[in-house]
This record gives structure tokens, C-alpha cells and sequence, in this order.
């Protein structure tokens, strides 16, 4: 027996609709047999991890908290990954806008005013985008690849960080911990309600409808599908495949400097060695999950948030490692990318002896 | 000598940290010559390394780690092999998700393991051989997956250049439809290599938690899977080069212990992000020169083939 793929007349409508929602089952399935290898009631751990935090209103603020960065980022993704760019380095960049956006509140601490926070925002983006570009014109101009090189770029970036809030930026009145002054009251985010959600969360949803519109009513949104999947195509279009290259990295690394010095100035309030639980990475799952649509990433940076408040829940009571919240994620988007082959194809299970017969060939041997 | 003895102790912390990188990037070499690209070397490495440590922490014999590490990247490399080529997923994204699954899965099975001291891969002394001095530890006193990592070099690159599973490997990734239409099975020889890698990738993180420390610390493997697949592009495909990269990227590794040691004063984090930025720039100039960069790269690498039939 083995797979065959048989190709679609056309896309699946149907399936491009409930194949996010079969992975999303098949992957609580997959943690219902994890749990109870763990000696875990399944029910019970689920209802833990993905019902409880639903069912208070502090918890739910808290989703929005952990969304948002999400949001940010998958929707610059969106833009790479439809134009065939692979930006992975997201996480550095969210870093490095937390830095950049961080000079004002960090090094001019006594400014006060209202013109802070709109500074420090623009900073930030300006930083991520700066550092996205590098990758972008690495490519351009030398061909390197940029997957390899975003990457590597996270590492460098986690690194400066560390060396910022331990060295130069360190709290003098800090009792020498490795974390950076407070930020004053003007470099604060405000909150969105009486809770820790802030407006962050406003960014991120002006995000998706710009993206949303950008990518579904211009001409930009078109030249970036085109370029995606028919890169000959463009050519004859006159679309210029270095500049799609070097716009995708800037858009997504300018959100992902937003969602960094939004995280800081809205729910961290100063520069700490790690500011992020691995939003850069998770974001990726995001953009797919959210069939690289930036409404879908809405909905998609909800659940995945929601991944994060449940591993958190369960490490308390069931005492179980929060690298848990990591497994789940990998295999949601295991399955995501699975379950779009479903879009594309039919999957029918074949006789191997039928097969070899029909192919005849020396590969039908053994 | 103390000189002596110090660029004894040099060469060999730099065989020590140039060995996982070089049997990480081996295996990577075959997958994608092959025409797959496996961006999951990272997370097979350290779901390899947990896997090596939990083994040997459990039965004392390091050789059974081993084993556990190679067959814990084979397994993981399967379920790659599945999504790639039997779903034809995308194989960036797929990549991607095997090392974030990777990392999650190590870090969950290895949480008990935190602070457990764990059992050391011996160095093998050969006698009489290994008392030479100076170069006698060097030569003939490592464990033995250094001498693993030499051979599987040479025999990739016997292998692959030199026999007719070579060829047939990498008529597969120069062009799969030819190699298809010659009635070879594409996806079948995809997954053997695939596996090869996966192999390879989880003996490398084995090595890091049984020979490199002998103790399992959560992401110890700090993207060295990433510079492995680095070091593939650096060698052009040819494992010859493969070789000279590794220990290249060993010594910029090794580099921070040692000026750190001599008390300069440079923060550690600038130290500790040079083998990051070397790889960038040893990107940088190898692609810049694309007619040599270009003539090796295996034209179908990266991408799905799915038989008419």
C-alpha cells in the first residue's frame, strides 16, 4: 500500500475552508494520546489548556496581550511568505525594534510628553525594518540566502540584547539585576481597559485591515501573489522580483519592530535579557494557520495565543514543562501544512502490486 | 612546552566542537543532493541529544545513547519525509516546523534531566599510538565519533562520486523528472537520503549532550543545525569542503573560551555572536560568486515532485 496524490481540476473551496479546523482537531487529538502517555487525565488536561483560560475575564485580556505580537508579526509574514520571500527571523527583529524603540525611554529618561510614545513606536519600526533589510539586500545584492541569514540574525540580536540590559542599559538603581530603568509613565503604552491589554492590540488590528486591503485591492497586493506563484509570470509583468524581496522584509520587519516595542513599552515596561517567548517563531504558524491572509491571522494569533495562557495554566497544575506549549505548536502547523495538501490534491491509497504492474518499470522491483 | 600544551589543548577543543557540525552537515549534504531541503537539522539534533542522554542516563552504556540519538533524528526525519514527499508540503515550512516541534519535544522529555550529571563518551586510547607526544592524543586519543565523522565523509563522498548509488542520488536532485522517466523512484531514494540526514542530524545532537558536555542543558544546541546547513551551501555540495568548513566554524566557535581565558576584554555576548555573523558572511561570499556557487547546487533542491502517472 503507499499515497498517491491525485492533482484537483481546482482548488478545493470547501476544504480551504475546514482544513485549518481538521489540524486544529487532529492536533488536540495528538495532545489527548501526549497527555495520557504523561499519566494525564486527556480531558481533563485539555480543558485545562484550551477551554479554562476562556472562562475569565482577566484571562481573556491576557490572550489579547499575547495575540497581539502574534498578529503584528504574521501579518508582515503573510507578505513574505505569498511572495515566496522567507523571512524567518522575525524574532530578531521584534528584538531589535524593542531595542531601537527603547533608546528614548532607556537613555532620555527625564523626557516627558506626549510625542514620546509616537517616537518611540516609529523608532521601533524603523529599527526592525532596518534590521529585516539586511537579509533583503544580502540576497539582492549577493544572492546569499536569506533564510539562513534572517536566521542567524535572531541569534546576533538575542545576544546584543543580553549585552544591552547587562552592560551599558542595566538599572543603576537596580540592585545590579540585569534589567534596564523602568520606563517613565509617558513611555508607557495605555491600557486599553482596566487590564493589562493595551494598545498594542489597537496597532495590530490596523495592521490586518491595511494588510487586508493591501493585499486583496492594489495593484502591490497583486504584483505580490503574482511574484509568489507564477515568478515568470511577474518577470513579463515587469515586476521586479529584488524589490518584492526587499519590500516584503521591510513591511514584516517594521511590524515585527512595532510588536517588540509595543510588548516592551506595553506589558513589560522595561528591557529585560528575554522578552519574548519565541513570538517571532510562532508567528510563522500563525501566518499559515491563517492561510496567509492577515484576517486569518486574527483569528489564528487568537488560538496560538491561547497555546501560550493553557501552557502556562498546565505548568502550574499539572506540572508539566511549558515546553509543551512549543510541541503543540510545532504540530498544529505539521498538520496545517498537511492538511493543505487536501486543497490541492486527493489523497487515495494505492495497491503497491497494481501500481507496479501499471509502471512496469525497475522500479517495481523488491 | 606550556606553548605546547596550550595549542594542544586549542586543536583539541576545536576537534570537540567542529565534530557535531561536521556530522550534522554530512547528512544534510546527502538529503540535498538528493533535492531535499531539511530545515529541521536543528530540531533532529536536539531531540538527538536528549534522546542520546535519556538513553544512556537510563541504561550507563553511551553506546546505547548513541544509538537512541540516530534513531531518534531517523524518526523524526520520517515524519519529514512523510509531510515533503509523500504530502508534498512545503519544504521551508515543513523544515521549520520539525525544528520548532524539535525544540519543544527536548525541551519537555529533558526538563527532569536539568542539572543531572550524565555519563561521558570515553575517549578511546589506542596504545602505545595515543602516548605519542603531542600528537598522539591528537591523532589517536578521541572518541570514537570523531573518527565516525571522518569516515562518513569519505564515504559520502565515496559514495556519492564514485558508485552507482551516487549517481542515481544525484540524478534524483539534478533533475527528478529525468530520473523519474529512467524509472528510478524519485520519492523512494528522497527518503533514504532524508532519513540518512535524519541520522546524522540526531548522532551530531548526540554527540553535543555525550561527548561535547555530558549533561543535557535546555537548547544546547544554539543553532549550530543552523550553521550546519549553512556549512552545506559554504561546501558547494562537496563534502571535501565540507570538512575544512566545519573545522572553520569549529575554531570561531572555540575562539570565545579562548580569548575569554586570556582575559581580554571584550563582552562575551561579541564573542558569542561571531559564529552567527561568520556564517552571514561566509554566505555572503560564497553566493556572491554564482557561476561556482550555481554549478553544484542540485537544480531540484527544494523542490515537490509528485509522479503523473
Amino acid at each position: 500500500m503507499r499515497l498517491e496524490l491525485e492533482k484537483r481540476a481546482q482548488h478545493s473551496s470547501l476544504m480551504t475552508v475546514i482544513s485549518p479546523l481538521i489540524a486544529i482537531v487532529l492536533t488536540l487529538l495528538f495532545g489527548a494520546i501526549l497527555f495520557s502517555l504523561l499519566g494525564i487525565n486527556p480531558g481533563k488536561a485539555l480543558y485545562l489548556y484550551f477551554i479554562d483560560p476562556l472562562t475569565e475575564l482577566w484571562s481573556l485580556e491576557e490572550l489579547v496581550v499575547k495575540a497581539t505580537p502574534l498578529i503584528l508579526i504574521a501579518c508582515g509574514l503573510c507578505i513574505c511568505y505569498l511572495s515566496n520571500t522567507w523571512n524567518i527571523g522575525a524574532e530578531g527583529q521584534f528584538t531589535v525594534g524593542a531595542i531601537t524603540g527603547s533608546i528614548l525611554p532607556v537613555m532620555f529618561y527625564d523626557l516627558e510628553g506626549p510625542y514620546i510614545l509616537p517616537l518611540m513606536i516609529l523608532m521601533g519600526a524603523l529599527g526592525g525594518m532596518a534590521y529585516a533589510a539586511i537579509p533583503a539586500l544580502l540576497k539582492n545584492r549577493f544572492g546569499a540566502n536569506e533564510i539562513l541569514t534572517s536566521l542567524m540574525l535572531v541569534y546576533v540580536a538575542g545576544l546584543a540584547l543580553d549585552w544591552l540590559v547587562r552592560g551599558p542599559w542595566r538599572d543603576p538603581d537596580g540592585y545590579n539585576f540585569p534589567e534596564s530603568r523602568l520606563f517613565s509613565d509617558s513611555a508607557v503604552l495605555p491600557a486599553l481597559a482596566d487590564g493589562r491589554m493595551h494598545w498594542g492590540a489597537v496597532f495590530a488590528v490596523v495592521a490586518v485591515v491595511v494588510l487586508g486591503v493591501l493585499l486583496a485591492g492594489t495593484l502591490k497586493g497583486f504584483e505580490i501573489k503574482v511574484i509568489g506563484s507564477a515568478p515568470r509570470a511577474g518577470r513579463f509583468a515587469g515586476f521586479s522580483q529584488k524589490r518584492m524581496v526587499l519590500f516584503a522584509f521591510c513591511i514584516s520587519g517594521a511590524l515585527a519592530g512595532i510588536a517588540g516595542i509595543s510588548e516592551v513599552a506595553g506589558s513589560i515596561g522595561q528591557l529585560r535579557p528575554v522578552i519574548s517567548p519565541g513570538y517571532g517563531f510562532t508567528a510563522i504558524i500563525v501566518a499559515f494557520l491563517g492561510r496567509l491572509n492577515p484576517i486569518g491571522t486574527l483569528l489564528a494569533g487568537l488560538l496560538l495565543a491561547l497555546s501560550y495562557l493553557g501552557g502556562e495554566a498546565a505548568q502550574v497544575s499539572l506540572g508539566i514543562s511549558d515546553k509543551t506549549t512549543r510541541v503543540f505548536q510545532g504540530v498544529l502547523l505539521f498538520f496545517v501544512l498537511a492538511c493543505d495538501t487536501l486543497i490541492l490534491y486527493r489523497i487515495k491509497l494505492v495497491r503497491n502490486s497494481v501500481a507496479q504492474v501499471v509502471s512496469g518499470g525497475t522500479n517495481g522491483q523488491s | 612546552m606550556a606553548s605546547l600544551d596550550v595549542i594542544q589543548a586549542i586543536i583539541l577543543t576545536l576537534i570537540t566542537a567542529s565534530t557535531p557540525l561536521l556530522i550534522a552537515a554530512v547528512g544534510e549534504l546527502v538529503a540535498e543532493r538528493a533535492g531535499v531541503l531539511n530545515l529541521g537539522v536543528e530540531g533532529m539534533m536536539i531531540v538527538g541529544a536528549v534522546s542520546g542522554f535519556a538513553a544512556t542516563l537510563q541504561t550507563g552504556n553511551p553506546y546505547i545513547g548513541i544509538l537512541a540519538a540516530i534513531l531518534a533524528g531517523v524518526l523524526l526525519s520520517i515524519l519529514f519525509g512523510f509531510l515533503t514527499l509523500s504530502l508534498v508540503t512545503n519544504q521551508v515550512a515543513t523544515g521549520l516546523s520539525l525544528t520548532l516541534l524539535g525544540l519543544g519535544l527536548a525541551g519537555m522529555l529533558g526538563s527532569s534531566f536539568v542539572g543531572t550529571p550524565g555519563v561521558k563518551l570515553q575517549k578511546l586510547d589506542i596504545p602505545f599510538l595515543s602516548d605519542i607526544p603531542f600528537i598522539g592524543p591528537i591523532l589517536f586519543g578521541q572518541d570514537i565519533l570523531v573518527y565516525v565523522s571522518f569516515a562518513l565523509v569519505a564515504l559520502v563522498a565515496y559514495v556519492l562520486f564514485r558508485t552507482r548509488i551516487g549517481l542515481i542520488v544525484r540524478a534524483v536532485g539534478e533533475n527528478h523528472t529525468s530520473a523519474h522517466a529512467l524509472g528510478y523512484s524519485v520519492i523512494r531514494v528522497r527518503y533514504l537520503a532524508v532519513m540518512f540526514g535524519g541520522g546524522c542530524a540526531g548522532l551530531a545532537g548526540g554527540y553535543l549532550s555525550l561527548a561535547y558536555t555530558s549533561l543535557w542543558v535546555e537548547d544546547m544546541t544554539a543553532g549550530r543545525g543552523w550553521i550546519a546547513l549553512a556549512l552545506v551551501v559554504f561546501s558547494s555540495w562537496l563534502p571535501g569542503r565540507l570538512l575544512l568548513g566545519a573545522y572553520l566554524f569549529g575554531a570561531v566557535g572555540i575562539l570565545q573560551i579562548h580569548v575569554q581565558a586570556a582575559g581580554w576584554p571584550i563582552p562575551s555576548q561579541f564573542l558569542s555572536s561571531l559564529p552567527y555573523l561568520a556564517t552571514i558572511v561566509v554566505l555572503v561570499v560564497i553566493s556572491r560568486n554564482r557561476a561556482v556557487a550555481r554549478t553544484n547546487t542540485p537544480a531540484c533542491l527544494g523542490q515537490p515532485f509528485v509522479p503523473d502517472r
